[in-house]
C-alpha cells in the first residue's frame, strides 16, 4: 500500500516545487521580458494603458538604430570591456597570492588578517564612496580609467573564495612543489590557481557581472562621455528636457545585457565542466 | 665514514605540545634507514625537518657533510615521496616528471610560456629534460602513461609516478613518507620489493618513514624506533626484534606481540613467574620485580606441568597453515599468552583444553620495571631471526 501513497505524495510535492520555482522565475524574468518588449515598441505604444508582450507596430529598427547612433554605445561597451577586464585581471593578481598566504602560510597575525577580510566582506561599497572619491581627487585620477578600476582591485570576496578553495588543496602538494624548486609565487600561479580553476571562473562571473552593471561608482568617478561604462552611458537617454526616451533606452539596456547573458551561458557550461572534472578525479 | 644525513638534538614543539625531544641520528651515505613508530610519534615531522619543510626549534641538520639549516627545501638536494603522492592534478604525468628538472635547469626567462621557446639554449635543455624524463619513465615502466593526468591512473601507477618525480633529478637523499600505505596489501608487497631494488640501483641515502613493521624490517639497513618524539633504539632489523633495548621497542615490533609476564626474583638465579619458577639470572636482588619478554616462537610444548613450565587453558587456536598460534589463559596473567607452535601440533591442543608451555630460557628478554632492558652477563644471547609477514 505504501508505494502508491508515496508516489502520490511525491507527485504533489513535485507540483508544489515546480509551482514555486515557476513563480519565482516569472518574477525574476518579468523585468527582462518587459525591457525587451519595450525596446520593440513605438513611444506611443509604450505609454498605452494595456500591455502586450509583442508590439502592434514594430518599432525595433528605429529604437535599436537610435540606441547605437544617438549615443556612442559601442564606445561605452568598449569602456566596459576595458574596465571589467582590468579589474578582473588585477583582482586575480592580488587575490590569489593573498588567499594563498591566508590558506597555506603560517605567520603571526594570520587569523586577524583573515578576520579583517571577512569584515571587508561586510562593508557595502557605497559606504566607502566618499573616502574613495576624496582619495581619487587627491591623487588626481578622477575622470580617468584608473578611477573606475582602482577601488575594486582588492576584492575581499575574491580573497575569501580563493582562500576557501586553496585550503582544500592538500599541504603535501605545496610541500612537493617547494621540493621541486618552485618559488612561493610559482606555487600560486603554477599549482594553486590551475587547480582552483573552477573558483577562478566562478569569481570571474561574479566580478564581471558586478562591474559591468555598476552604475553607482562610475556616476561619481567619471564625467567624460568617452570614459563612461555602459550603464552610465545609457543614462544619457534619460533626458531631463525632452523627457525619457524609453524605446531607445530599453534597446540600449538590452544590448548591454546581451553580452553578459551570452558570456554567462558559455561560462556556466564551462564552469560545470570544471566542477565535474574535479569530482571525477 | 661519510654521513648522508646527520641530525643533532632536534627539538620541535607545535604550540605547547612537544613533538620531538632532542633527536640525534647519524645516517650513513647510501644507507636505507627507516623511522618506525606509531602514528603521532613525530617521525613524519622529523622527515619534514630533514626536507626543510618544517623548521626545528633547536638542533642542526647536515646533509652530505654541510649544515643545511639555513637552506630552503629546493637547495637541500633531497627528494620526497609523499603518502598522498602529491602529484599535480592539472599536469600530465610527463609534465609532473619534467617540472623539477625545468625548475632546476631552465632560467626564469626560459620557463616563460612563449618567449622561453625562442630563447637560445632552451631547445637543447628541453631536449635533455625530455630525455631524462623518458629514461626515468622507462625505468619505472610508466612510459606509456606520460600523456595521462594523475586522475586517470590507478593507485600503484600514481605511486610510481611519485617515485619517478623524486628520482628524475637524482637527489643525494630520498625521503619517503609512508609511500605504500595507500596501496592494497598485495601491491604493497610488490612495491616494497621495487623500492628495495631502487635503493640498490641508485645507491643513495634513503630515509623511510612507516608505521608498518614489516616494511621497516624488510627494507632497511637500520631501523630507528620512535615513540613520543624520542628515538628508543637504532639498530639492524634483526637486533630490533631479537635484542630490543626497551620494553616499548619489544612491544612495538613483532606480530603477534611479545608476551610480557611479570615475575619476582626468588633468589639469585631463580624467578617466580606465573605459578612456576624459572632458572634465570637476572642480576637483581631478592624480591625485586622483573618483566619477562617472550616472543611467541620462544615457547615449546611440554608434556606435563613442572618447574619451568607454564600451564594454562587454551582460549583460541589460530591455524595459519604454516603455524599454529595458541592463545593461552594463564592464572595471574591479564592478557593471554600467545605461543607459536608447529602446525603439526594441531592434534595436540584443543580449545578449552590445558596446554603446557616450556619457554626456551635463552630466548627470554628481561626488563626492569621502568622498561629498561636488563642484561645480566650470562643471559645475553641473540636468537636467530624468525621474520615473517604478519598474517
Amino acid at each position: 500500500m505504501k508505494p502508491p501513497g508515496r508516489r502520490a505524495f511525491s507527485w504533489s510535492g513535485a507540483a508544489l516545487r515546480h509551482t514555486v520555482l515557476l513563480a519565482t522565475s516569472v518574477l525574476v524574468l518579468l523585468p527582462f521580458v518587459w525591457m525587451v518588449s519595450l525596446s520593440l515598441k513605438s513611444p506611443g505604444e509604450i505609454f498605452q494603458a494595456s500591455f502586450s508582450v509583442l508590439p502592434d507596430q514594430w518599432h525595433a529598427l528605429e529604437n535599436y538604430t537610435a540606441a547605437l547612433t544617438a549615443q556612442p554605445l559601442p564606445r561605452f561597451m568598449m569602456n566596459g570591456v576595458i574596465v571589467c577586464g582590468a579589474i578582473l585581471i588585477l583582482q586575480i593578481l592580488v587575490c590569489a597570492p593573498a588567499a594563498y598566504a591566508l590558506a597555506k602560510l603560517r605567520f603571526r597575525g594570520r587569523e586577524v588578517l583573515f578576520a579583517l577580510v571577512l569584515v571587508g566582506l561586510l562593508i557595502p561599497h557605497q559606504v566607502l564612496a566618499l573616502p574613495l572619491f576624496i582619495l581619487a581627487y587627491q591623487i588626481g585620477i578622477l575622470d580617468t580609467y584608473a578611477a573606475l578600476i582602482f577601488p575594486f582591485i582588492v576584492s575581499p570576496f575574491g580573497i575569501f573564495l580563493f582562500r576557501q578553495f586553496f585550503k582544500a588543496i592538500p599541504d603535501d602538494l605545496v610541500h612537493a612543489a617547494r621540493l621541486d624548486g618552485l618559488s612561493e609565487a610559482s606555487i600560486v600561479w603554477r599549482v594553486m590557481v590551475p587547480i582552483a580553476w573552477p573558483a577562478v571562473v566562478a569569481f570571474a562571473i561574479f566580478s564581471v557581472v558586478a562591474h559591468w552593471n555598476d552604475l553607482f561608482w562610475p556616476l561619481i568617478a567619471v564625467r567624460s562621455e568617452e570614459l563612461m561604462p555602459p550603464p552610465l552611458g545609457v543614462m544619457a537617454f534619460k533626458n531631463e528636457e525632452a523627457g525619457s526616451d524609453y524605446g531607445p533606452l530599453m534597446a540600449g539596456a538590452t544590448l548591454i545585457v546581451a553580452p553578459l547573458v551570452v558570456a554567462f551561458l558559455f561560462a556556466q557550461r564551462w564552469f560545470v565542466d570544471g566542477l565535474s572534472l574535479g569530482a571525477v578525479k | 665514514m661519510t654521513f648522508g644525513v646527520v641530525l643533532r638534538d632536534i627539538t620541535k614543539s607545535f604550540g605547547p605540545t612537544p613533538v620531538l625531544r632532542g633527536v640525534s641520528l647519524d645516517i650513513a651515505e647510501g644507507e636505507f634507514l627507516t623511522l618506525l613508530g606509531p602514528s603521532g610519534c613525530g617521525k613524519s615531522t622529523l622527515l619534514r625537518i630533514v626536507a626543510g619543510l618544517e623548521t626545528q626549534d633547536v638542533g642542526t641538520v647536515s646533509i652530505g657533510g654541510r649544515p643545511v639549516d639555513a637552506l630552503r627545501p629546493k637547495q637541500r638536494d633531497v627528494a620526497m615521496v609523499f603518502q598522498s603522492y602529491a602529484l599535480y592534478p592539472h599536469m600530465t604525468v610527463g609534465q609532473n616528471l619534467a617540472l623539477p628538472l625545468r625548475m632546476r635547469r631552465l632560467s626564469k626567462l626560459q620557463r616563460l610560456p612563449l618567449l622561453g621557446r625562442v630563447l637560445p639554449g632552451t631547445r637543447a635543455l628541453a631536449g635533455t629534460i625530455a630525455r631524462d624524463v623518458a629514461q626515468t619513465a622507462a625505468a619505472l615502466e610508466i612510459d606509456h602513461l606520460l600523456e595521462r593526468k594523475p586522475g586517470q591512473l590507478s593507485g600503484g601507477q600514481r605511486q610510481r609516478v611519485a617515485v619517478g618525480r623524486a628520482m628524475v633529478r637524482q637527489p643525494e637523499v630520498f625521503l619517503m613518507d609512508e609511500p605504500l600505505s595507500n596501496l592494497d596489501a598485495k601491491l604493497r608487497v610488490a612495491m616494497r620489493a621495487e623500492i628495495k631494488d631502487l635503493h640498490r640501483r641508485l645507491g643513495v641515502t634513503f630515509v623511510y618513514v612507516t608505521h608498518d613493521q614489516a616494511e621497516a624490517m624488510t627494507l632497511s639497513d637500520r631501523v630507528a624506533v620512535m615513540l613520543e618524539g624520542e628515538l628508543l633504539q637504532v639498530a639492524r632489523p634483526r637486533d630490533i626484534y631479537a635484542d630490543p633495548e626497551d620494553r616499548r621497542v619489544a612491544e612495538f615490533v613483532g606480530s603477534p606481540k611479545i608476551n610480557l609476564i611479570e615475575g619476582r626474583v626468588r633468589e639469585a638465579g631463580a624467578v617466580d613467574v606465573a605459578g612456576t619458577t624459572f632458572h634465570l639470572d637476572t642480576g637483581l636482588g631478592r624480591g625485586k620485580a622483573v618483566t619477562l619478554g617472550l616472543r611467541p616462537e620462544a615457547f615449546g610444548a611440554a608434556e606435563r606441568a613442572g618447574p619451568g613450565v607454564i600451564t594454562g587453558a587454551v582460549r583460541l587456536l589460530e591455524h595459519l597453515g604454516s603455524d599454529l598460534y595458541a592463545h593461552v589463559d594463564v592464572p595471574g596473567q591479564q592478557a593471554p599468552l600467545i605461543a607459536r607452535l608447529p602446525a603439526e601440533d594441531d592434534a595436540g591442543p584443543a580449545n578449552g583444553g590445558t596446554l603446557h608451555l616450556r619457554p626456551r630460557l635463552d630466548h627470554v628478554l628481561l626488563f626492569a620495571p621502568d622498561g629498561r632492558r636488563l642484561r645480566p652477563a650470562q643471559a645475553r644471547r641473540i636468537m636467530p631471526l624468525p621474520l615473517r609477514e604478519p598474517a
